[in-house]
């Protein structure tokens, strides 16, 4: 069981209040991110959950119990953190073993459970080495095997990928994800990445300054924005945004068209502008054609589009595809 | 220092100081070996020439020897145990968040700027007087027999005046160690269902061995040639009590004017010290290693 609800909780550090009264629900064996920009009380919000940090208010209970003032350790959580947080001095199999010693198991018996996470996580090879020994992937590892042991009744994950390079971070995010299939335990997950977020989430919670802008899957956050500040931070390249004249045509104070819905044609569109840089990725090209009265428009064409610096070319939103937002930034 | 070239030059570069520092040692090491061959007596200056091993048998059958050699140890062993429990219990205080902090390190660090002379002075006559010290007020106060330290316990009384003096080194070494422990570490731990103690011992300590032995080694350096504190204090005393490898060495040579006799206490002193330095380095040298 996992369940944890947070009910009108509020962080304040001195006078600055981080967290603004906030309520969340995380049901059990759900995998939930927590995404947005950095400094926007990710962290903090984790650390409540954990316990790391006490409630300046509000209730916070796991599995309906009442745990806001219940020490971390009694909670039945596990973190990983950033920086892995091992044990340095002891060895891969001691750090995995540690919180089974401390819970006062027997050594044969964390042995075997030792034994079985490392075989989860391709660590067997490696138990006998120190962390300062081990790449950055198996330390993160080190770190997850160190959390599975326990059983606990949710994992808590604090920007695990972000020491890690571009390639291992896509591995990881697959072994954390499928990890999520075999386990079936509710796991919460912070990053500021957002494609971390889109890609391992059942539900994303999209956070900004300590509130809550949107709760939902990954797909709802895609297609149906609840305001600007969601629109602009989900989806890669970023939503393109026009004010103006040209929105008012569309009947919104603002309208927003992810790049990947707008028609490129060379002959005839809505609006006519110059290509400016274009990026390459193979797959896609991404265009950042400047169109007059409008702005710079990101657009996302095929691998194959030969547009060049200084092109003319022309644009079609796709119409069922455009986002419309009113003066106060709400989706309308 | 990659190339042929530049190692070359770096060598050429550090080799003054290398052999102004080689002289510095060698040249005084060379003539006390010298002298301790000597029959040199400077009240006896008609007796010379060689005198083969007979100032080192001397020295050594020396029934203040073998307790100088004891005295030596046990300052040295004493001061270390004060200093280094002594010093992570105050650097576990210090790295508390505690109002007035910044005065209150101060304070602590304030006994590593007084000089040896002047507080062994400072506890021999204000604090360890049988008449005018501190202690001795105490006890009156408290209807007690005033108690002379420096006659009845002198190597004791040593000892404290000594680890007093080296109690801010150690503590700053370890603080310092303190603060740099990684705090999810300790997080993970609490996370981890371990104890305020059990924190402690799997991650505080193992964190502090390596300050430890720098502490260890450094102070282990020092405390072989504690001079300064005996001399002001007890001379030695009452008989040798409080006498030491180094003072012993002064007071055969500059108190019975004996200066063979010196120099081969001298060489002996060398010789203990690298056995003393071999057998720490065996111990704890280990935990140096990154
Ligand atoms: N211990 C603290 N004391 C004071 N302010 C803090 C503390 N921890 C975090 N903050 C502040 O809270 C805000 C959110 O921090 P954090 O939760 O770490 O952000 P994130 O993880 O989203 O990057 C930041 O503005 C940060 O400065
Ligand atoms: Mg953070």
């Amino acid at each position: 069981m996992g369940k944890i609800t947070l009910r009108n909780v509020v962080k304040r550090f001195g006078d600055a209040e981080v967290i603004p009264p906030l309520d969340l629900d995380i049901e059990n064996g759900e995998f939930v991110v927590f995404v947005g920009p950095s400094g926007c009380g990710k962290s903090t919000l984790l650390r409540l959950i954990a316990g790391l940090e006490d409630t300046s208010d509000g209730v916070i209970s796991i599995d309906g119990l009442d745990a806001t003032d219940t020490p971390p350790a009694k909670r039945g959580l596990a973190m990983v953190f950033q920086s892995y947080a091992l044990y340095p001095h002891m060895t891969v199999r001691k750090n995995i073993a540690f919180p089974l010693k401390m819970a006062g198991l027997s050594p044969e018996a964390a042995a075997k459970k030792v034994e079985a996470a490392a075989k989860v996580l391709n660590l067997t090879a490696y138990l006998d080495r120190k962390p300062g020994q081990l790449s950055g992937g198996q330390r993160q590892r080190v770190a997850i095997g160190r959390a599975i042991v326990r059983e606990p009744k949710a994992f808590l994950f604090d920007e695990p990928l972000s020491n890690l390079d571009a390639a291992l971070r896509v591995n990881m995010r697959l072994e954390i994800s499928e990890l999520h299939q075999t386990l079936k335990t509710t796991m919460v997950y912070v990053t500021h990445d957002q494609v971390e977020a889109m890609t391992m989430a059942d539900k994303i919670v999209v956070l900004n300054a300590g509130r809550i802008e949107q709760v939902g899957s990954p797909l709802t956050l895609y297609n149906r924005p609840a305001n600007l500040f969601v629109a602009g931070f989900i989806g890669s390249p970023k939503m393109n945004f026009v004010t103006g004249a040209e929105a008012e045509a569309h009947g919104a104070p603002t309208i927003g068209i992810r790049p990947e819905h707008i028609d490129l044609s060379a002959q005839n569109g809505d609006w006519q502008g110059k290509v400016g840089v274009s990026e390459h990725l193979g797959s896609d090209t991404f265009l950042h054609v400047h169109v007059p009265e409008v702005g710079v428009v990101t657009v996302r064409a095929g691998g194959e589009v030969a547009a060049r610096h200084g092109d003319t070319v022309w644009l079609t939103l796709q119409a069922d595809r455009i986002h419309r937002f009113g003066p106060d930034g709400k989706a309308l | 220092m990659a190339t042929k070239a530049s190692r070359t030059a770096a060598r050429a570069m550090v080799s003054p100081a290398v052999i102004l520092l080689l002289g510095w040692m060698i040249v005084p090491l060379a003539m006390t070996l010298y002298f301790s061959f000597l029959r040199y007596n400077l009240l006896n200056p008609t007796q010379g020439g060689f005198a083969g091993f007979d100032n080192y048998y001397y020295f050594l059958t020396n029934p203040a020897f073998f307790q100088a050699l004891t005295n030596t140890l046990t300052l040295v062993l004493g001061v270390l145990v004060i200093t280094v429990f002594g010093g992570i219990g105050l650097a576990l205080l210090l790295d508390q968040p505690i109002w007035g902090q910044g005065v209150v390190r101060v304070l602590v660090i304030a006994p590593f700027f007084v000089m040896p002379t002047v507080s062994a002075l400072v506890w021999k006559n204000m604090f360890m007087n049988p008449v005018n010290g501190m202690f001795a007020h105490m006890a009156k106060a408290m209807g007690l027999q005033p108690y002379d330290f420096l006659a009845h316990a002198p190597l004791a009384s040593i000892i404290v005046i000594v680890a007093w003096q080296w109690l801010p080194f150690s503590t700053l070494i370890l603080l310092t160690a303190l603060q740099s422990l990684d705090r999810e570490q300790q997080e993970a731990a609490e996370m981890d269902g371990a104890s305020v103690f059990n924190r402690f011992v799997y991650l505080t300590v193992p964190h502090l061995t390596r300050a430890v032995t720098v502490v260890i080694l450094i102070q282990t350096i020092f405390l072989l040639s504690v001079f300064a504190e005996i001399l002001v204090t007890t001379n030695g005393g009452p008989g040798t009590a409080s006498t030491n490898i180094s003072y012993l060495v002064y007071a055969q040579s500059l108190l019975n004017y004996d200066v063979g006799g010196g120099s081969a206490g001298g060489i002996i002193a060398v010789i203990l010290a690298n056995i003393v330095a071999f057998f720490v380095m065996r111990m704890i040298g280990k935990n140096l290693d990154a």
